[in-house]
């Protein structure tokens, strides 16, 4: 008889996958790169929440934030465009197939100086779809030079000064639209996790800004994006924890000290008060705060702002429940009547 | 309100004299005034007398001011291209009057306002004055709308001296208001009548030029290029619109809008089975259509020269990622302000090979509102079929003018949605290459994001890919799939829509052009048979990459003009990426790029004059 050891059973998400379809290819980033920290949370949130690998489509700029796409989610869709214009590659994607799940990678470059426009734009449109920012303050595909994040008085290795104001994407995405919007760090595992899962849960835009240290380029002294300099100037809003729609979890905590948001998928965010008051769903305040914090250099993390009100892009097209994409012709080409009518009309 | 008595200082014109159904008229306003309306009135009184018939309005850059003028020509042979002389001027804009009526031809009319006192400015032509400041007071009380109605009277003024039957105008006017707008009808209606009875009683018809009923125009309808082309793509089962308003592009896409809420809204649900965005410049424009054809939409956007321009970076992505997606390009003249509104084949050279590294795209070239409507269908079928960019050229004058058309017809043969694979067939393949020659056509098989299959994925990425969709930097890899993609644009000649071709017998000269060149081409190439006894033979060229035909109608004739309408014979120069050293020896071009429509003479001058006759 036999005695080979059966191997041991692997572990199998709501869907019933492994782990396997939420890896992609092996990274061809720097070695301690904060992109690669952003990849394994997004690989871990999308098997956690049970993500279908099929219905998820990956797209992306240029830069080297948007060559992660390639190392998550292997089994999706994924689209390397052209640099800064994720926003329009995913906009169509999704008015082509609504019920895509989207996740777009971008950088600082890609996203606050080519494409700043873009971005814009998307955040008025409130495109359902979750947008990171892999925030390192400089160019790294072509060596160091400076993107519109850098903040003032931040200094490059060549000893070369910032003088100009920073975009501040978040503030840009709860003043123009977006509905969900975080801050986070790729060396805070635990927030970007939660983050990351609810904005799965969320139905609308998700801005994701995370400040990713780029070890080659810029994580010397003088630079405002380095692990050094994150480990003394990120300030949590709170204490996240993240209750999933399908689970049916009791959380008690004491009165006053939590606040608890629902999404629309029913999943629960519980943001647990840190030294200040924060209350993600006032945008008045949210903005005042960001704008204060950056006057005395912290960097505010966490759900900076929710809105479950405001309706997505796709809602206000009015489109049909299924994919445009696949519409049979019989609901794509009107009648030979239409056309006779029409026709008359131009007699 | 005194009688005019007609001045009548050139050749007298006996009844049997008369000029009909073969003459131009000239409207000089200003922008903005309304004019738009009475124009279209007077031209489809005039077709639905069945003369042929063609509009076309020069207008500037501008909402309300500068001059504006609009050309009607009537012509019992049906050329409807531009002629630049014109016989009878309604002279209404004070700026340009005296420009105008200089340039009337000899024994040409100009009805006038009557306060600008035109009659001193030449004595071979023939004047009616008409006050109509006076006689739009009393029908349109409303000082307001009175700029607007004004213009009216000289529709009805118009009627009565060159014999349109009132019923046609009024049958005219009452179209062109809608049944929604029966009040407003009525008002200009009262025009009509108003200058009508003015030119009855105080004008005496003293210039020979007629329109007599015919029955040239059959079935036909009254279109302009870019409602036809909207049509053409809801047939076409276009499901994704983005577009950035761009003149003289907007109105194809407004049409299209009007159209898609009109019939392709659910009766039950009132749910939309298509999407449109206004996008926020043509980048985004052109890459959320690219998006959108990825993930399996008939998608498009329309605009025109610069938007092009802007979309070239992602155009050249679509070439090397293999996403389809249809460009309509409504040409006018270069960049920025100055000439905007005015129409030229700008864009022939550019729009074959816009984008950087090697690209090529397929373009089609309508020349008329059927084949707007037809060719938007091929362009949506080629470019699924071919997994690429396809445009469509049409050019302002088609565009945005008023054309005769035959009535379009249903398209008989289904939608053509290329090679996609579904979760079955990847179940019965095992699997698939995204960028593998599987049939020898060079055109591969994708698959749709969303399709519910572990292997449907695949990565997508610009110049450097396995067949596999694998990323690759290797020479072999890259220059192979340049080969294959070479290949599916060889594959696609077959595929276009073909060339017209009109031999003549004994013909040494040929004369090749596309779109809306053919109208002033025709009309020339009858011209040196008639006047010089040239016979050319002709080819309208209807789509690039071009076919064998081009090379058979060369090598049939001793020389073959080019006809261009751009400075730089960018049609000719599109030849001479493709033909054999010996056939581009052949070729002459003949170029005119002064951004009106193309007319007859200026083509029949400049060949008569290469050939030395």
């Amino acid at each position: 008889m036999s005695t080979t050891a059966a191997p041991p059973p692997k572990k199998t998400n709501r869907i019933g996958l492994d782990i396997l379809p939420y890896r992609g290819l092996k990274t061809t980033l720097c070695a301690g790169c904060g992109h690669n920290a952003i990849t394994e949370r997004i690989i871990e949130a999308c098997w956690e929440m049970g993500v279908q690998p099929w219905q998820v489509a990956k797209i992306s700029g240029i830069g080297c934030s948007s060559k992660t796409p390639a190392y998550f989610l292997n089994q999706s869709h994924g689209f390397n465009g052209v640099h800064g214009r994720a926003p329009a590659i995913a906009t169509g994607a999704i008015l082509a197939n609504q019920n895509l799940n989207c996740i777009v990678v971008s950088g600082d470059g890609d996203t606050a100086s080519i494409g700043l426009g873009q971005f814009m734009h998307m955040l008025r449109r409130n495109i359902p779809l979750i947008y990171i920012i892999e925030n390192n303050g400089v160019y790294g595909l072509t060596k160091g030079q400076f993107s519109a994040t850098a903040d003032v008085g931040a200094k490059l290795k060549t000893g070369m000064v910032n003088e100009l104001t920073p975009v501040d994407c978040c503030i840009a995405a709860i003043e123009l639209g977006a509905s969900f919007v975080a801050r986070s760090f790729s060396g805070d595992k635990r927030q970007l996790s939660v983050i990351l899962k609810a904005s799965l849960a969320h139905k609308g835009l998700s801005v994701i800004d995370v400040v990713s240290p780029c070890t080659t380029f810029n994580d010397h002294d003088g630079s405002t994006k380095s692990y050094a300099y994150m480990k003394d100037h990120e300030e949590p809003l709170h204490e996240l924890g993240f209750v999933p729609s399908y689970e049916d979890i009791e959380v008690d905590f004491a009165e006053g000290s939590t606040q608890e948001v629902e999404l629309h998928d029913g999943s629960r965010i519980f943001l647990k008060k840190l030294g200040r008051d924060y209350d993600p769903t006032d945008r008045l305040r949210a903005i005042g705060m960001l704008h204060a914090a950056a006057q005395t250099s912290e960097v505010l993390t966490g759900i900076l702002y929710v809105d479950r009100s405001r309706p997505a892009f796709t809602e206000l097209l009015n489109l049909v429940p299924e994919p445009l994409a696949t519409l049979p012709q019989e609901r794509t080409r009107p009648s030979a009547e239409d056309l006779a009518q029409i026709i008359d009309e131009f007699r | 309100m005194s009688a005019s008595p007609v001045v009548l200082d050139g050749q007298e014109t006996g009844g049997s004299d008369f000029v009909v159904n073969d003459f131009s008229i000239q409207v000089a306003t200003a922008n903005g005034s309304g004019s738009q309306t009475a124009n279209n009135v007077l031209m489809r009184s005039i077709f639905q007398m069945g003369v042929p018939v063609s509009g076309k309005n020069l207008f500037p850059s501008n909402i309300a001011g500068l001059p504006t003028w609009f050309t009607i020509r009537a012509n019992p042979k049906g050329y409807i291209g531009r002629k630049k002389e014109y016989d009878f001027l309604v002279a209404m804009n004070p700026e340009t009057a005296r420009e105008d009526v200089e340039k009337l031809q000899p024994g040409g009319a100009a009805v006038y306002d009557e306060p600008l006192a035109l009659r001193s400015i030449r004595g071979d032509v023939h004047y009616y004055p008409v006050p109509f400041d006076k006689l739009v007071a009393p029908v349109c009380p409303e000082a307001k709308l009175r700029k607007l109605v004004k213009n009216m009277i000289y529709d009805g003024v118009m009627a009565h001296l060159l014999g349109i039957d009132l019923d046609e105008i009024r049958k005219a006017l009452f179209r062109q208001f809608g049944t929604r707008k029966k009040k407003a009808a009525e008002l200009n209606w009262g025009a009509v009548l108003a200058g009508k009875e003015y030119a009855e009683k105080n004008l005496t018809k003293a210039d020979p030029f007629r329109i007599e009923r015919m029955n040239a125009n059959g079935n036909k309808i009254i279109i302009d290029g870019n409602t036809a082309a909207a049509l053409g793509c809801v047939f076409a089962g276009v499901t994704v619109l983005t577009w950035y308003p761009i003149t003289p592009s907007s109105s194809l896409a407004e049409a299209l809008i009007s159209f898609l809420e009109r019939l392709r809204v659910d009766k039950e649900t009132g749910k939309a089975t298509f999407a449109v965005v206004q996008a926020e410049d043509e980048l985004a424009a052109v890459g959320m259509a690219i998006g959108a054809a990825w993930a399996g939409a008939r998608s498009m956007t329309c605009t025109s020269g610069p938007g092009v321009s802007l979309m070239s970076e992602f155009i050249g992505l679509s070439y090397y990622a293999e996403i389809p997606c249809v460009i309509i390009d409504v040409q006018r003249v270069g960049p920025s302000t100055g000439l905007p509104t005015r129409t030229q084949q700008g864009d022939t050279l550019k729009n074959a090979l816009v984008s950087h590294g090697d690209t090529r795209h397929p373009v089609l070239f309508p020349s008329s509102p059927e084949e707007c409507f037809s060719m938007a269908q091929n362009a949506f079928d080629l470019a699924e079929l071919f997994q690429t960019t396809v445009f469509m050229n049409t050019d302002l004058d088609l565009g945005m003018n008023n054309w005769m058309a035959e009535p379009f017809e249903y398209p008989e043969s289904p939608l053509e949605r290329g090679k996609v694979l579904t979760a079955a067939d990847l179940d019965r393949l095992g699997g698939f290459a995204r960028y593998k020659d599987v049939d020898g056509d060079g055109i591969p098989y994708r698959t749709l994001p969303g399709t519910n299959h572990s292997l449907a994925g695949y990565f997508t990425r610009g110049t450097g890919h396995t067949d596999t969709a694998a990323y690759s930097e290797r020479e072999d890899d890259y220059s192979n799939n340049m080969d294959r993609l070479a290949r599916k644009f060889d594959t696609m000649r077959k595929h276009l829509p073909v060339a017209e071709i009109a031999p003549r017998p004994d013909a040494r000269i040929g004369i090749v052009c596309v779109g809306t060149s053919r109208y002033a081409t025709e009309e020339s190439r009858d011209q040196l048979l008639e006047e010089y006894g040239l016979a050319c033979g002709y080819m309208r060229l209807r789509a690039y990459p071009f076919s064998e035909e081009l090379d058979q109608f060369i090598d049939a004739h001793e020389r073959v003009y080019v006809i261009d309408q751009n400075r730089d014979a960018q049609l000719l120069m599109l030849m001479r990426l493709d033909l054999a050293v010996e056939r581009i020896a052949k070729l002459r071009s003949i170029r005119y790029y002064g951004g009106l429509p193309l007319d007859a003479r200026t083509l029949t001058a400049r060949i008569a004059s290469e050939e030395g006759l």
